[in-house]
């Protein structure tokens, strides 16, 4: 569980190896540029007045934010997958779980192999095992 | 002077404040969680602490992209909970206790850690719920809190390392407070979840039992655990356990061990707590010979 410590971190490594996780996306500095707008459009979310207009029109709430094609579809669609490629973070997609009035699980839930009550079944059965999750270079 | 007389380390789950909140403590789901949290709402009565060092981490609530602090104190007079999408939690304001506060950030900063001051902000659940999760729902909270806000959002997050001596530079700072204060510290957040990706839902509980064991020794081993293996391990959301060392590092080398509590699953997330005490008598009976 404990290695004796570097003296120096190296930066290429320390990222290299954030990529080397199956199924998921560290967020790293790069994707917190890439995704900035997305995530800074999730947080307007937080105020009420903004809910009501996004939930009014959600395509017209979106075109006055700085955000791709790609990523305002996957908005609409709550493809939240493509979401986590293209920047986001899971903390400030979840403001748009709560506008959509879905719980935080039922959200997670989406992105993975499994329909909501297969999800939380995999969870009271202690959930996801790391066995074979932990590396994708390593297999194990 | 101030002491640190005890670290609490508790998870801070957003659903265990809904239970909280909506009187469901009792039922199946929660009921065996929120028994693990008896003991400590019992001995926090009579440990009667002034003040809570409160270590947690905002989820998108105080902070934005706009700005993205490493490690935040607030020293302002009191904070309201946060309206995270759902309407704020119905739970007192919480009270600040500035004098310590900026004693505390001034000593960090002269020991070279360089903080981000917080004069107003909103606090979310995870400094909102450990309230609820030790005292209960009563009409005011019984402690004022120090806030102390660590990004585990945005990488790179602080090492275990720094969080560690982090904790080191607080005791230090607080047993040079003149005030005689009972302080404790608290780190919240964990244990093992992954709230994003196919690969959502990780839990493990073998990995988090250890982490839990290596915090009663007298020693510091956990402070040299990488990112990644956090990461591997306990999922992209398990790193938030970097800020248990904040608190451990606190306590000194040698602690008691008073109370442990692991439950699986509450909603996407592992629920690990841990109550622990420092024991300076091996020190005292060096320094008496």
């Amino acid at each position: 569980m404990t290695e004796k410590k570097q003296d120096r971190i190296n930066i290429h490594e320390y990222l290299a190896e954030l990529e080397d996780i199956p199924g998921t996306r560290v967020y790293t500095a790069a994707r917190a540029r890439k995704g900035y707008h997305i995530n800074q459009f999730a947080m307007s979310l937080m105020k009420a007045e903004n809910r009501d207009r996004f939930k009014a029109d959600e395509r017209a709430y979106l075109d006055e934010w700085d955000i791709s094609e790609e990523a305002k579809q996957a908005l609409l669609k709550r493809d939240y997958n493509t979401l986590l490629d293209l920047g986001g973070n899971v903390y400030f997609l979840s403001k748009l779980f709560s506008t959509d009035g879905i719980s935080f699980a039922e959200a997670v839930s989406t992105m993975t192999e499994y329909s909501f009550p297969e999800y939380r079944d995999m969870m009271l059965k202690g959930g996801r095992s790391p066995e074979g999750n932990r590396s994708i270079k390593g297999g194990y | 002077m101030a002491r640190i007389t005890a670290g609490v380390a508790s998870s801070h789950v957003p659903l265990l404040g809904v239970a909280v909140d909506q009187g469901k403590t009792n039922d199946d789901y929660f009921g065996p969680i929120f028994k693990g949290y008896e003991w400590t709402k019992e001995w926090e009565k009579q440990e009667k602490p002034d003040v809570v060092i409160l270590v947690y981490n905002d989820h998108a609530s105080a902070f934005d992209m706009k700005i993205v602090p490493t490690f935040a104190i607030g020293c302002g007079e009191h904070y309201k909970s946060a309206d995270e999408g759902w309407g704020p939690r119905p739970v007192p304001d919480v009270v600040g206790d500035p004098d310590l506060a900026w004693h505390i950030a001034q000593s960090l900063i002269l020991e070279e850690f360089d903080m981000t001051i917080i004069n107003e902000m909103d606090v979310d659940h995870g400094l909102t719920v450990p309230l609820s999760m030790m005292f209960g729902q009563p009409d005011e909270w019984p402690v004022k809190v120090v806030p102390l806000a660590v990004n585990v959002v945005t990488y790179p997050v602080p090492s275990g390392n720094r969080c560690w001596a982090l904790g080191e530079a607080i005791k230090r700072a607080v047993e040079s407070y003149p005030e005689d204060l009972n302080v404790q510290i608290w780190g919240t957040g964990g244990m093992s979840h992954q709230l994003q990706g196919p690969r959502a839902g990780l839990l493990n509980r073998e990995w988090d039992n250890k982490f839990l064991d290596m915090l009663e020794q007298p020693n510091d081993d956990a402070r040299w655990i990488p990112h990644i293996e956090y990461l591997r391990e306990t999922g992209s959301e398990g790193i938030e356990m970097v800020m248990w060392l904040i608190m451990r590092g606190a306590l000194g080398q040698k602690v008691k061990s008073l109370h442990r509590h692991y439950h699986i699953p509450c909603s996407n997330t592992a629920i690990g707590h841990l109550v622990l005490e420092p024991d300076e008598s091996e020190t005292q009976e060096k320094e008496a010979a």
